[in-house]
């Protein structure tokens, strides 16, 4: 009796976890896949409409800019914070003084929300306020920094915001893994007489491989899933300039009576999700079993 | 310890049962900021003189999204509040969903088809039988001005579009900004909303942006509305993208900038920098508009209740609302009038006579317009689609045939 209780305790432990998952996460994935195929305005209605919730939605030119600045926004983001990062984890491992001091400086931003994050950048780049006016106080008087209020560029200011947020977790990831290469690998290499170039490029950074993957996989759902970012900095503006999937999903779904045409851009969003994750777990998983 | 942890499960239920009592009202609302809060307080205070418990159930946060959800899981879990503050062509989703519940024997009771004018008793109706009680009108086609500004810069105030671009190119000119505006889509829409009205009439409103009729939005008038409404990107200043409401009216009052167009909320942000209308600042019909009147008003909805006592609850309230005491108290606070006729004025400051004579008067001439930038024109989808199309145009260098081009497809894909 008491084994056998002993061999089913991890089960049982694991058990709430496992039905609250089931229900709250793939429970109401199903349940907002079953909205988008209904005609569903304010409140849920079952009257299924098939395809047209996704059809209007491709035809409304706001998800489409949506959609764009995803690409822009996602692509960006994680070559920028990953570059970055990966320079000042190199910078840093190289025994430099004080590197603590400058680790703990580069990973604060980190601490803080991207609420905050976006109200203070939308001061910094808010022409009247920030940048601009500093420059030209400082005597350029035809100095221009309009980003944040130009159409064609604000989704660019959300990539700033983003990166400077995100790039001191990536170089603390990367510090981690640097800090984890055999000694030896390094040693046989400056034997063999490599530069620290050479070196870094091919000899560390290839056995840092996992690390590259982690960090894009988790900068990627950050980049999906962004919302309190674009509020707080643009609220998807100027117009609807800096709108994402999620914001639009939330104006549509929550603001505007269109439940079936938000449970359908939310379900976009899922299989975006999916094509990062899906080959992610499939790779991982593949690599534990050989 | 099994007995022990079942009765404090029971303590919990019982605790988290709805408390029976005789008569009480549970309000979902969303006046949380000083001036309404303190109305909200003096209708609490009547219902507990007439023996009405008040269970205060505020949802912060601006235009009442939040509360808007709030209320619809509460409705879909079966459990919706005594009444709550919903406004427009809503009140009338709600009902043909089946959850409001008629205050009609207090309507007849109280002759409200007499003290309401017939366009706001008409939006508090579903099916002929009142569902929803009105609190107060605001009007939005407002145009604000700093007399100071207008005068250094040799400017007068604008009656019309035409003499508006006129005007606004004198104070740019004097080194004003000529329009304060904040860049927010509903912002946008505001003034777009003034534009539409000033160039295309109130039978054109009515038409294009209440029945949204598609061949009355496809029209040279809306091209035209476009043109005029492209022709203010020029007046608005560069960090105009993302400003509150009310940071714009503030530059209105520090003498920064020449006008603003917006509702008569605005008044309480002049009232509290200690400025007297008429001298201090200006308020007059937005250009073109002064025969007409863009409406917006808050109401209180009433919900189905299971509970007899809380029906009878509910019914005290409706006539609350109504009464001259708290229309009075109520829009004395909140900057706009009373939704009820006839009622004694003295108290309230010059732009609100205005206001009601306008209100009066456009009723009459029939150019009194619900207004669609504030939801009570159209349905959330419909008007969703002109905010985006509006801010979109307002925010490029979109032609004004762009303009109308994709405020009919999105509407078209809205309706």
């Amino acid at each position: 009796m008491f084994d056998y209780l002993e061999k089913q305790l991890p089960k049982l432990i694991l058990a709430p976890t496992a039905i609250v998952t089931l229900v709250c996460m793939y429970g109401f994935i199903g349940w907002t896949a079953a909205l988008s195929f209904t005609k569903s305005r304010m409140l849920p209605q079952w009257d299924f409409v098939g395809w047209h919730q996704y059809e209007r939605l491709f035809a409304n030119p706001r998800w489409h800019v949506a959609l764009d600045n995803l690409l822009v926004f996602t692509v960006l983001f994680i070559v920028i914070a990953l570059f970055l990062g990966l320079m000042l984890a190199i910078l840093l491992d190289r025994n430099i003084r004080n590197d603590g001091a400058l680790r703990t400086i580069y990973l604060y931003p980190m601490a803080v929300s991207f609420i905050v994050t976006g109200t203070a950048w939308k001061w910094i780049l808010n022409p009247g306020l920030g940048i601009e006016k500093m420059v030209r106080d400082l005597g350029f008087t035809d100095f221009e920094f309009r980003w944040l209020v130009d159409p064609d560029m604000a989704i660019y200011t959300i990539v700033i915001a983003a990166v400077w947020q995100s790039s001191g977790f990536v170089m603390a990831m990367f510090l981690s893994g640097l800090r984890g290469v055999d000694d030896s690998l390094i040693k046989a290499a400056q034997m063999d007489g490599a530069s620290v170039f050479r070196t870094y490029w091919h000899v560390i950074l290839p056995v840092m491989r996992p690390v590259f993957f982690g960090a894009v996989v988790i900068l990627s759902h950050i980049a999906i899933k962004s919302f309190d970012l674009v509020q707080s900095l643009t609220g998807g503006g100027p117009g609807y300039a800096s709108d994402l999937p999620a914001t639009f999903m939330y104006t549509h779904a929550f603001s505007r009576a269109q439940m079936g045409l938000g449970a359908a851009s939310a379900m976009v969003m899922l299989a975006g999700v999916m094509a990062i994750i899906v080959p992610y777990l499939y790779s991982e998983l593949r690599g534990k079993k050989s | 310890m099994n007995t022990k942890l079942t009765g404090l499960a029971l303590a919990t239920m019982m605790a988290a049962a709805p408390s029976v009592q005789a008569g009480e009202v549970e309000v979902l609302h969303y006046w949380t900021s000083g001036g309404e809060a303190a109305s909200v307080a003096f209708l609490k205070d009547q219902l507990a003189a007439s023996g009405v418990d008040w269970v205060d159930f505020a949802v912060a946060g601006g235009a009442g999204e939040s509360a808007a959800t709030v209320l619809k899981s509460r409705a879909i879990s079966g459990n919706p509040p005594t009444a709550a503050q919903i406004k427009g062509p809503s009140i009338q989703d709600w009902g043909e969903l089946g959850f409001l519940t008629s205050i009609d024997d207090v309507a007849q009771a109280n002759n409200w088809d007499e003290i309401l004018p017939e366009v706001v008793s008409n939006v508090m109706k579903y099916e002929g039988k009142y569902v929803a009680a009105p609190v107060n009108v605001h009007r939005v086609n407002w145009l604000w001005a700093n007399p100071e500004v207008f005068r250094k810069a040799g400017a007068t105030i604008p009656t019309t579009w035409d003499d508006f671009m006129v005007q606004a190119q004198k104070l740019k000119d004097a080194g004003y900004i000529a329009l304060a505006h904040g860049g927010q889509a509903w912002q946008d829409a505001t003034v777009f909303e003034a534009v539409v009205l000033g160039v295309g009439g109130a039978d054109y409103y009515n038409k294009a942006f209440v029945q949204a009729d598609m061949d009355a939005l496809n029209s040279a008038t809306t091209k035209e509305v476009f043109e005029t409404f492209g022709q203010l990107r020029q007046f608005v200043d560069i960090n105009s993208p993302g400003r509150d409401w009310n940071l714009a009216t503030s530059m209105v009052i520090n003498g920064e900038a020449g006008m603003q167009i917006m509702g008569d909320w605005a008044k309480g942000e002049f009232k509290v920098a200690g400025m007297n209308p008429g001298t201090d600042y200006v308020c007059v019909a937005a250009p073109g508009t002064s025969g007409a009147y863009t409406f917006n008003v808050d109401s209180f909805a009433f919900f189905n209740q299971s509970d007899a006592d809380n029906t009878q609850a509910q019914k005290v309230m409706a006539k609350e609302i109504l009464s001259t005491d708290f229309q009075r108290v109520f829009n004395l606070n909140k900057g706009s009038i009373p939704a009820r006729l006839g009622m004694a004025r003295t108290e309230f400051d010059s732009c609100a006579h205005d206001s009601m004579d306008a209100f009066v008067a456009s009723s009459a001439s029939g150019s009194l317009v619900p207004s669609f930038a504030h939801g009570m024109a159209v349905s959330e989808a419909v008007s969703g689609a002109i905010y985006d199309s509006a801010t979109q145009f307002f925010n490029s260098d979109d032609s004004a045939e762009a303009g109308v081009a994709a405020l009919v497809a999105a509407v078209a894909a809205a309706k």
